[in-house]
């Protein structure tokens, strides 16, 4: 309990802190410090999770089961790595010019302002709660996005605004309808949004209104999933925004959204008989992944391709929740897990190699490997692990999710080989030149710290190789708890 | 018997306090502006005379430019007879019906448009155009409003649809005020008041109504300008009694028939000051403007509809 | 449910439900700025009345509540806001020019029947007096999106957003009475929130194109040639 508090309240402190005191020189640090504290409350409250099984905080506002924990792990700990990288990143463009102290301290408040939020909505057992607190995200990093005041970075600002504001509505239409189906089979009012409550008692409700509201749910959360068609938001703001909060939105802020999704989804299927929410998913699901690996091979700036990629692999995971079944649901909770720690690893090295070449012009970005071989290797072993490559852990999961759709959906094996293909050529294309090509004359290496990238790439690569019996008893109870059936 | 001639002496009301309402609004209006005003009779006078003067025809004039006066207020006073003014179930109650209603306006502006065309005067040709334009947008307002109202009723009957309200009592319907509000904008447009025409011009540029009636004169122009009263006479009743039928007599007792005149004055008198204030306060819009006028006068009367689907049924 | 046999009041809850729902069409239709802020205001207020009636008929006292926040917020501080971010900026002699402003009204028409459909069976599981009006409140949802994707001046886009939310706001209260107050709170303070950050954006957009015209900002390309 105690841990689970510290771990929401060291960033919620931790913003109120920055938001005095984030223009100072130790502001970095201080970001450092309060990720890593609530990245420790994070693990010790996973071991008490998973000692103790569920946890329900006295007054029900917190429940922590086996799906959300592994999340809350993974946000705090993408979190903690994101702030060591963004310290001497952020540093680097405060000396650059491109930023103003001032921004520095609105950067630093309201990086933790978006971890509280995440965690928020990660934790809460309240669904409208978790709604406050996507819509939060959505505000806490819209001026963010926009930090570097270009027209561009002011461009996608509000295009993310608009558009997630929009998306994110039709959420709250959905909890409105989904308490609305609650109300009337829980007796106390006041807890008829609450998970523990509603998960029990699925089977009563209303199966109209449920799926009306799974429906709206899917369209508001899936803006910010990032599925097709509601995806425009997503190139822009990764590709203006500054490159840690790139790295935590498409490893973090994308995932969260879905977790949202993927619990609808839990309550939909208690209720509606057939598998309209399943459905309904692995289509949005398969058109994202088929749109984003196309759209990957037309883009010119570096960050807009990975974030196309980001697109490829949230539909990819939204396919595989879709389709449902223990092994395709323990896929996706892998490759929830590695393409968010590889994805964010590339980021951090992609923001590197934007300093080293001095743009995120793809054409721009030469001879990496030669000029500071560690930023090199970093971009071209993620790029090798988010395409798929053994031994890498997307492998192991790709792996998965396509042996569970050859198993029940064996016609959609081709579309799924063909995307991963086209992806794969998509990335491969412009990586040779970036990372071996020809010294462009007067690149210099930049100060880089690739401690988190070298991290996330060997826990990724460990995941891989062999998961450890821990963490697949844990992915185990999660795939229990959503699909109701235990793979191992 | 007695209810035919009850009805009978209803038509011939209407027909003849007509003008003595558009005197009342010149009244009202030029009180509102500070102007010295006419007297209410003026009207009177004003049709007197012009039946008094000899008829100049031009030399085109086919007997279509002839017979028009006759056909438009002969329609329009048929018109006049339907409308249920200070009772219902009266006999004529039975073709009371909105839709013949709808049908004798537009068999009246059907032959005002052919007459303006027929003499070949450009003026001419330009106000059917106009005039036809802005109907054609009017009209599926009109139907739009009275439908809601037979929606509520379950008939298409004035006269059974004002019994259903007033048997119905004082009802809060959404549907009403939206059908009330673009009917009342719709006789605007109708019937040529100002924001839509302004009916005491003669800019060639602006008027609508006033240029297919260019040519006429003499007990003609009596008669165009006679049902153009009538016309806004029975909008107004239209929109008081349907909306408002509190007071009209359902019995043929003395009583209720003049409890049933008196109400329908003061209904009037106040709907007129409301058209006043509106014509005064406002100033005529621009042309090309009509349109958006009327599509917002049809968006009233179908949102009246489809709340009345939402809200008030089922 | 017939109309005849409801209360008074109930009549008023569905006709004020009817007015915001025409206020969502005069949103849609109005080009002035100022007058645009003013409709927004009023549909605050008629919301806030609303569901002060609503409290009134069902008893349900945290609604009272409610409709305070709601006045304090839609009605008052919002607009106001608004009204101030339009004289600072100096746009408030803008008129917008709404593409086929015809198609637009009857598009929104089309999506109140849309609406209909789509709440009727919701509508009949229901046992409020206020089940009728989901579909309204659905469609002032949807009216507001209409205008965020039929304007390009960021201030109306913003009119329109806020108008969504009070669409959801309406939508909860009068098809549950309202969420959990914890949420509801939730919610106004996402609002107030958002509304204070598209105040900066306001003047982030001007400074970096000249101009509130969101069709300016084109500069980012699906595909980049």
């Amino acid at each position: 309990m105690i841990a689970l508090q510290l771990m929401l309240g060291l960033p919620l402190g931790g913003a109120l802190l920055l938001a005095l005191i984030g223009h100072s020189r130790k502001a970095g640090w201080i970001n450092v410090a309060i990720s890593a504290g609530s990245f420790v409350a994070a693990v010790s409250l996973a071991l008490g999770v998973l000692d103790n099984g569920p946890l329900l905080s006295p007054d029900k506002l917190f429940y922590i089961d086996a799906f959300n924990v592994y999340l809350v792990v993974l946000t705090a700990f993408v979190g903690m790595t994101t702030a060591i990288f963004s310290r001497p990143y952020m540093q680097y463009e405060l000396s650059r010019g491109r930023l103003t102290s001032q921004r520095m301290q609105l950067y630093h408040a309201m990086y933790q302002g978006f971890l509280f939020a995440m965690l928020l909505s990660l934790s809460t057992n309240n669904l409208g709660i978790l709604w406050v607190a996507m819509e939060g995200a959505t505000l806490a990093t819209v001026l963010l996005v926009s930090l570097y005041r270009t027209p561009e970075s002011v461009e996608a600002a509000w295009k993310y605004f608009i558009l997630c504001g929009v998306g994110i509505a039709q959420a709250l239409f959905g909890t409105v309808l989904l308490f609305f189906a609650a109300e009337r089979v829980v007796e106390n009012r006041d807890e008829a949004l609450l998970w523990s409550v509603l998960h029990g008692g699925a089977a009563q409700m209303e199966p109209t209104v449920l799926a009306l509201a799974f429906v709206f749910l899917l369209v508001g959360y899936g803006t910010k999933v990032g599925l097709v068609p509601l995806h425009n938001w997503l190139p822009d703001a990764h590709s203006e925004g500054p490159t840690p909060m790139s790295a935590v939105l498409s490893g973090l802020l994308l995932n969260v959204a879905l977790y949202a999704l993927v619990r609808m989804k839990m309550l939909v299927d208690g209720a509606v008989p057939g598998e309209l929410a399943g459905h309904l998913m692995m289509g949005f699901g398969l058109l994202s992944f088929l749109v984003g690996s196309l759209f990957l091979h037309r883009q010119r700036d570096i960050k807009r391709m990975f974030s196309y990629s980001s697109i490829e692999h949230m539909g990819l995971i939204t396919f595989a929740f879709g389709i449902g079944g223990p092994l395709a649901t323990f896929g996706a909770l892998l490759h929830m897990t590695v393409h968010s720690l590889t994805k964010s690893a590339i980021f951090v090295t992609v923001g590197h190699a934007a300093h080293i070449a001095g743009s995120q012009s793809i054409d721009k970005i030469r001879g990496l490997i030669k000029t500071q071989p560690a930023v090199g290797w970093g971009l071209l072993i993620g790029t090798l692990a988010i395409a798929g490559f053994p031994p890498f852990g997307v492998f192991t999961s790709e792996f998965l999710l396509l042996t569970a759709t050859m198993k029940s959906w064996p016609w959609l094996t081709l579309p799924l080989l063909t995307g991963l293909v086209i992806a794969f050529s998509g990335l491969f294309r412009h990586l040779h030149l970036m990372v071996y090509g020809d010294v462009p004359a007067g690149q210099v290496a930049v100060q880089a710290n690739m401690l988190p990238v070298a991290l996330h790439l060997l826990l990724v690569l460990w995941l891989g190789l062999a998961i450890p019996g821990f963490l697949a008893h844990w992915f185990n109870q999660a795939t229990v708890l959503i699909s109701g059936s235990s793979l191992l | 018997m007695i209810a035919w001639l009850l009805a009978l002496l209803q038509t011939l009301l209407f027909i003849a306090a007509a003008p003595l309402l558009s005197g009342w609004l010149k009244v009202a209006k030029c009180r509102l502006q500070n102007r010295s005003a006419p007297s209410l009779l003026q009207p009177y006078r004003d049709l007197a005379k012009l039946f008094g003067k000899t008829l100049v025809l031009a030399e085109q004039a086919s007997w279509l430019f002839r017979a028009t006066p006759y056909i438009v207020f002969g329609a329009t006073a048929l018109a006049a007879a339907v409308i249920p003014l200070v009772a219902v179930r009266l006999p004529t109650a039975a073709i009371a019906d909105v839709i013949v209603l709808v049908g004798f306006f537009a068999l009246a502006r059907f032959f005002l448009a052919l007459a303006a065309m027929d003499i070949g005067t450009a003026f001419g040709g330009m106000g059917a155009s106009r005039e036809m334009t802005v109907s054609s947008l009017a009209e599926p307002a009109l139907l739009m409003a009275v439908f809601t109202l037979a929606m509520t009723a379950s008939s298409t009957n004035l006269s059974t649809a004002m019994q259903y309200t007033l048997d119905s009592g004082l009802v809060l319907r959404p549907s009403f005020l939206f059908a009330t509000l673009g009917l009342m904008m719709v006789a605007v447009a109708e019937t040529g008041r100002v924001p839509i025409d302004n009916p005491t011009t003669h800019l060639e540029l602006t008027m609508l109504h006033e240029a297919m009636i260019l040519e006429y004169s003499g007990r003609h122009l009596a008669l165009i300008e006679w049902a153009g009263q009538l016309k806004l006479m029975i909008y107004a009743v239209l929109i008081a009694n349907i909306f408002l039928p509190w007071g009209i007599a359902t019995t043929f007792s003395p009583d209720a028939l003049l409890i049933g005149v008196l109400a329908i004055t003061l209904k009037l008198l106040v709907l007129i000051m409301v058209l006043v204030l509106v014509e005064t306060l406002l100033a005529k819009m621009r042309l090309f403007k009509v349109p958006e006028y009327l599509h917002l006068a049809f968006l009233l009367c179908l949102l009246g509809m489809l709340s009345h689907v939402i809200l008030e049924a089922g | 449910m017939m109309l005849e046999n409801l209360s008074l009041y109930e009549q008023a809850i569905l006709l004020l439900a009817a007015m915001v729902l025409f206020t969502s069409f005069a949103l849609l239709a109005q080009t002035r700025i100022l007058n645009l802020i003013r409709v927004f205001a009023w549909q605050g207020t008629l919301l806030a009345v609303t569901t002060g009636m609503v409290a009134v008929v069902s008893g349900q006292h945290h609604l009272y509540i409610s409709a305070l926040l709601t006045f304090a917020l839609k009605a008052l501080l919002i607009p106001w806001m608004l009204h101030r971010l339009v004289l600072r900026l100096d746009i408030q002699r803008d008129v917008e020019s709404v593409v086929q402003p015809a198609v637009v009204l009857l598009g929104g028409a089309a999506l109140v029947v849309f609406c209909y459909w789509v709440a009727l069976p919701i509508v009949h599981l229901s046992a409020l007096i206020t089940r009728n009006t989901i579909a309204v409140s659905m469609a002032v949802v949807l009216l507001g999106m209409l205008m965020i994707i039929t304007r390009r001046k960021a201030v109306s886009q913003v009119v329109g957003f806020m108008s969504m939310e009070n669409g959801l706001f309406f939508a909860a209260m009068v098809s549950t009475y309202g969420m959990p107050m914890a949420v509801e709170l939730g919610v106004a303070f996402d609002v107030l929130v958002a509304a204070i950050l598209f105040g900066v954006f306001f003047f982030q957009i001007r400074a970096s194109i000249d101009s509130l015209d969101t069709d300016r900002l084109n500069r980012l390309h699906e595909v980049e040639e």
